[in-house]
């Protein structure tokens, strides 16, 4: 048998206290010396050590923060004296589009490689804004594909990244249609630069040896390929140099060797894409699309010019249009260019990546499913490295989470986990909705509930029209 | 024991010849509403009333509060720790015992609970944990007093954003006596028994290895007082579980756990679960931690293994696959009525009537913010729809196709109060199934620790022999029916406000009902 997909984890413990949900303020003072401690019978074992930490006063908090919110320690007492509260440090990390649960969820994904998996049902809102306002979809009995937990080995994530023939032509049982070169990368996930001030240069070796374990692909900026460190000829499969507006062309041998290449858009992009063809006929080119005012028109343009075969739409990091007043969100852009190229007929040529605004493995599934062939990733990783996105270091200021310093095979191990948790997710889900491959699961927004839609069509029937929103 | 269809009828006699020899003789429980007090030495309160050092011990605060929130002993120089959760907090200011203002020194001071930040979540607020709490304690609805927003959650959508378009006066004026709180399973006319339940809702499944024996049984117990069902879940039938037969619906899902014929003689329903809403298309995960040797043993697995039932049904790719395993339950059981519980997607109404065709009695959705013991997240946010859109659409199709009537659409996921039920059957439902708000009754905070571990810190959802004895019997069997005993209160006053003689009056009546994010000027027709 072939050999099988498949992303080697290990559990990296966290290098700082995780900053937890809930924290225990506990009233010493009136202590009754009852010697029924509610605390020795804590299920987590969460008071314990607490005179390990007493001895060191900058971790005291610590300790409850792992705190798990049964709230049993506060209602046994016998004096009554523990109290919980939410933690306001938890509660202050993040951007508004990074919550804190986000945050947290990632810091544990990296830790571990699991799926996130947990008691009791949904506890958030009913819907939201962005991927919050819709739902896959399953089948319950008719489809034979889904096969639940057992059978994942069958679902493939495999995707094709460039140019698609519409059509193949034969004479004399012989193909004559010539054949457009493609990537195939088994998964839906390309490792993707970092905005600028949040760079970190250590990151980029262990970028790269992330992308190499996971078997994808990393975009780096042709100038900033010295922070490799490494003999980049040796992993020129697993990197995507990325051409500036102004860069100028790497080296012909570089050309030759590399897979796949991405140029930012401009007037010259054609003109660019030719020289480099001139080179390497068979090294993908894909073009970097900002999605500003503009961005969807001219990526749907781009698809229109047969010599373009990768598309990659870049919203901001929190998944808005860039520049604009009122911004669209990725989903909405990514399903507005996806169905304007299926409504003329040339989707399937073109291999579309999005990026921004993906901070969870749903977000990625869901993505796809608007029609990206596949996304990219860069914060979440960054998070993984237990990053509290305090954005300290945008404004130049020292990362307390110290990711300067981090150890190569925390790094690499931490960003390992997390794209390989992100993969098990898109099997669950796919599983779930009986598909068995990442390729079909692109633009199938029929095995997806939009919140509008369903709204319309059962409340709207009912009660009218809705108001607001 | 009242309206006990199961006796009226005489269907134990049919029974077929091997569960005859296993029967044991069924107990009764009484519906009696009985105050139970919190097991938990602090209650959490939505009011805190703090004492400083200007208190001189005089005791006016004692004597004056009706409800007995603070506590001196006879005897006792000092006061006990006061009963806050029985406070009802500034409404109290209006009327001629609020202690803050009697007391002489100035002593006392109350504030809303900090600690209410940190509990709940959007779909089940703390006002909503805590009222349900009271419910199980007194059996009565919060008095409005209390000032507990609890009929709805904070999710911002479905149920939360819905409310009841009440007269102004009851178009007639109906006794407590005269309204009719009961649905009827069986609507096929199959010859089969008209099974009917007291109460508009039943239990839904937990198995054993998922919650505690105790836990189960307090369900099944109190599930016997109202005349209606529990659910075993997919864990087997207990021994433990026999006495209240008549009243347990037993479970064929996809991993067969503890699935055999004797056990589905006993029962008067057998449910077939394809699908749970929480992890639709994933099928039951019981994680290894609390596969203990007693789950092993009754599932007849590995011990510290963990379980995953497969999805679908192995046997199941078609309607008439899915006839074809009806058939065999229909043929082992002679008596039983089938339930068939699907989760949510989009289609969702062409197998509530594929399902119907097969001949299933009772269909039941499972929406997708249902509850679980264990799921992943992404499952439980993402895949398929809320029940309420589920069932706008089932029942609105299976109207179009002329089944309406044949059929009990029975829905669950996410009801947390009555007045989800409420809306639920204002709907389209007949009825409704319930599980976290019964776990909630026993003292359930929704840590959503479930999972692993020794399982629910607080004794709940736990196989755990040490944390399981946090609940005794009684106590939960006595909360699970308070908490039913307010709930039926609650629809009989609804019931009441719309002059409404049967809870079955209200069946599919969303004219009703308004939605706050619409315009709500639909002609609507009954």
């Amino acid at each position: 048998m072939p050999k099988k997909y498949h992303i080697e984890t290990k559990k990296i413990p966290p290098r700082l206290p995780k900053i937890g949900k809930f924290g225990v303020v506990d009233w010493r003072e009136d202590c009754a010396r009852c010697h029924n401690c509610v605390k020795k019978a804590c299920v987590y074992d969460r008071y314990r050590q607490e005179m390990q930490y007493i001895k060191d006063m900058d971790e005291f908090n610590n300790m409850y923060f792992e705190c798990m919110g049964c709230f049993s320690c506060v209602q046994k007492c016998t004096k009554g004296l523990l109290a919980l509260t939410a933690n306001p440090e938890y509660e202050r990390m993040g951007n508004g589009y990074y919550t804190p649960d986000i945050i947290l969820t990632t810091w544990n994904q990296a830790e571990t490689a699991g799926i996130p998996v947990s008691g009791a049902g949904y506890r958030g809102k009913f819907t939201g804004t962005g991927f919050d306002s819709m739902w896959t979809d399953m089948s319950e009995i008719v489809r034979p594909t889904r096969d639940g937990i057992h059978g994942r080995e069958y679902i493939s994530t495999s995707v094709d990244i460039g140019r698609k023939s519409k059509l193949l032509s034969f004479e004399d049982g012989k193909l004559i249609t010539p054949l457009q070169p493609l990537v195939e990368l088994q998964i839906p996930i390309i490792i993707d630069m970092f905005p600028e001030k949040y760079q970190f240069s250590n990151l980029m070796p262990m970028l790269l040896a992330a992308a190499v374990k996971t078997s994808t692909m990393m975009i780096v900026d042709w100038e900033q390929r010295s922070l490799i460190e490494t003999h980049i000829e040796k992993y020129l499969s697993h990197i995507i140099f990325y051409l500036g507006k102004d860069t100028l062309l790497p080296a012909p041998d570089i050309l030759k060797k590399s897979h796949l290449i991405e140029v930012a858009d401009d007037d010259r992009t054609e003109q660019r894409i030719q020289k480099i063809k001139a080179v390497n006929p068979e090294l993908v080119v894909a073009v970097r699309v900002e999605l500003d005012s503009r961005g969807e028109q001219r990526a749907i343009e781009l698809a229109h010019n047969p010599i373009v075969e990768v598309i990659h739409i870049v919203s901001d990091i929190n998944g808005n249009q860039i520049g604009v007043e009122k911004p669209k969100f990725i989903k909405d852009m990514t399903r507005y260019i996806h169905t304007a190229l299926v409504k003329e007929g040339i989707r399937d040529e073109v291999t579309i990546i999005a990026s921004g605004g993906i901070a969870l493995a749903e977000h990625m599934a869901k993505e796809i499913i608007c029609g990206a062939d596949a996304i990219t990733i860069n914060m979440p990783l960054l998070i993984g490295l237990e990053c509290r996105f305090c954005e300290r270091c945008r404004d130049g200021f020292a990362c307390p989470a110290k990711i300067e310093s981090i150890a190569p095979r925390y790094g690499v191990g931490r960003m390992t986990n997390l794209i390989a948790v992100w993969h098990d997710q898109l099997i669950e889900v796919m599983g779930a909705m009986g598909m068995r491959e990442a390729r079909r699961l692109r633009g199938e927004t029929g095995r997806a509930l939009f919140f509008e839609d369903i709204e319309e069509e059962t409340f709207g029937r009912l009660f009218g029209k809705r108001i607001g929103n | 024991m009242e309206g006990s269809l199961a006796k009226e009828s005489g269907i134990r006699e049919i029974l077929p010849e091997n569960t005859i020899k296993t029967l044991v003789p069924q107990v009764e429980v009484s519906r009696e509403i009985r105050p139970v007090p919190p097991r938990y030495r602090n209650e959490i309160a939505k009011y805190i009333i703090r004492r400083d050092s200007n208190c001189t011990l005089c005791g006016k605060c004692a004597q004056v509060c009706p409800h007995g929130v603070h506590v001196m002993k006879p005897g006792y120089k000092l006061f006990a720790a006061p009963h806050l959760n029985v406070c009802v907090g500034p409404s109290c200011q209006k009327t001629d015992h609020y202690c803050i203002d009697i007391c002489p020194n100035k002593a006392l001071k109350m504030v809303e609970n900090p600690m209410l930040k940190a509990m709940g979540d959007y779909r089940w607020t703390p006002d909503m944990i805590i009222a349900t709490w009271r419910m199980a304690e007194t059996g009565e609805p919060p008095s409005p007093e209390y000032g507990y927003d609890y009929e709805t959650g904070a999710s911002g959508g479905g149920f939360d954003r819905l409310r009841f378009k009440f007269p102004e006066k009851p178009p007639v004026e109906l006794r407590d006596d005269e309204i009719d709180t009961s649905i009827v399973l069986n609507r096929r006319n199959d010859g089969r028994p008209q099974v009917k339940i007291d109460v508009p809702w039943y239990g839904g499944g937990m198995s054993f290895g998922s919650v505690s024996n105790v836990v189960q049984l307090s369900k099944a117990r109190a599930a016997t007082a109202f005349n209606t069902f529990t659910c075993t879940g997919e864990g087997g039938y207990m021994e433990r579980m026999k006495p209240y037969d008549d009243h347990v619906i037993t479970q064929i899902a996809t991993g067969l756990f503890g699935v055999c014929e004797e056990t589905i003689q006993r029962v008067r329903i057998v449910e077939f679960k394809y699908a749970q809403g929480a992890k639709p298309g994933l099928g039951g995960h019981l994680l290894a931690d609390k596969v203990t040797p007693a789950v092993a043993k009754m599932r007849e697995t590995v011990l510290g293994i963990s379980l995953f039932s497969p999805f679908p049904f192995h046997s199941v790719y078609s309607i008439e696959d899915h006839q074809k395993h009806m058939d065999w339950i229909k043929h082992i059981n002679r008596r039983a009525l089938i339930a068939t519980k699907v989760s949510t997607p989009n289609d969702v109404d062409m197998v509530a009537v594929g399902s119907y065709s097969a001949g299933t009695h009772i269909v039941h959705l499972d929406g997708g913010y249902g509850g679980t013991g264990a799921a992943p997240d992404i499952a439980k946010k993402n895949i398929a729809m809320p029940i309420e859109y589920a069932i706008v659409k089932v029942h609105r199709f299976l109207e179009q196709e002329g089944i309406r009537d044949k059929v009990s659409l029975i829905v669950s996921g996410g009801l947390r109060t009555l007045h989800d039920i409420a809306k639920a059957i204002a709907l389209g439902a007949d009825g409704v199934v319930v599980g976290t708000s019964e776990l909630v009754a026993l003292g359930c905070i929704r840590c959503s620790r479930c999972e692993s571990g020794r399982g629910c810190p607080r004794g709940i959802a736990t196989t755990d022999a040490e944390l399981a004895q946090d609940v005794e019997l009684e106590w939960g069997t006595q909360r699970i029916i308070n908490l039913y005993s307010a709930w039926r209160k609650e629809l009989v006053a609804l019931l009441q406000r719309f002059g409404m003689r049967s809870v079955s009056e209200l069946r599919g009546r969303s004219d009703l009902l308004m939605h706050l994010d619409y315009t709500n000027d639909v002609e609507t027709s009954k």
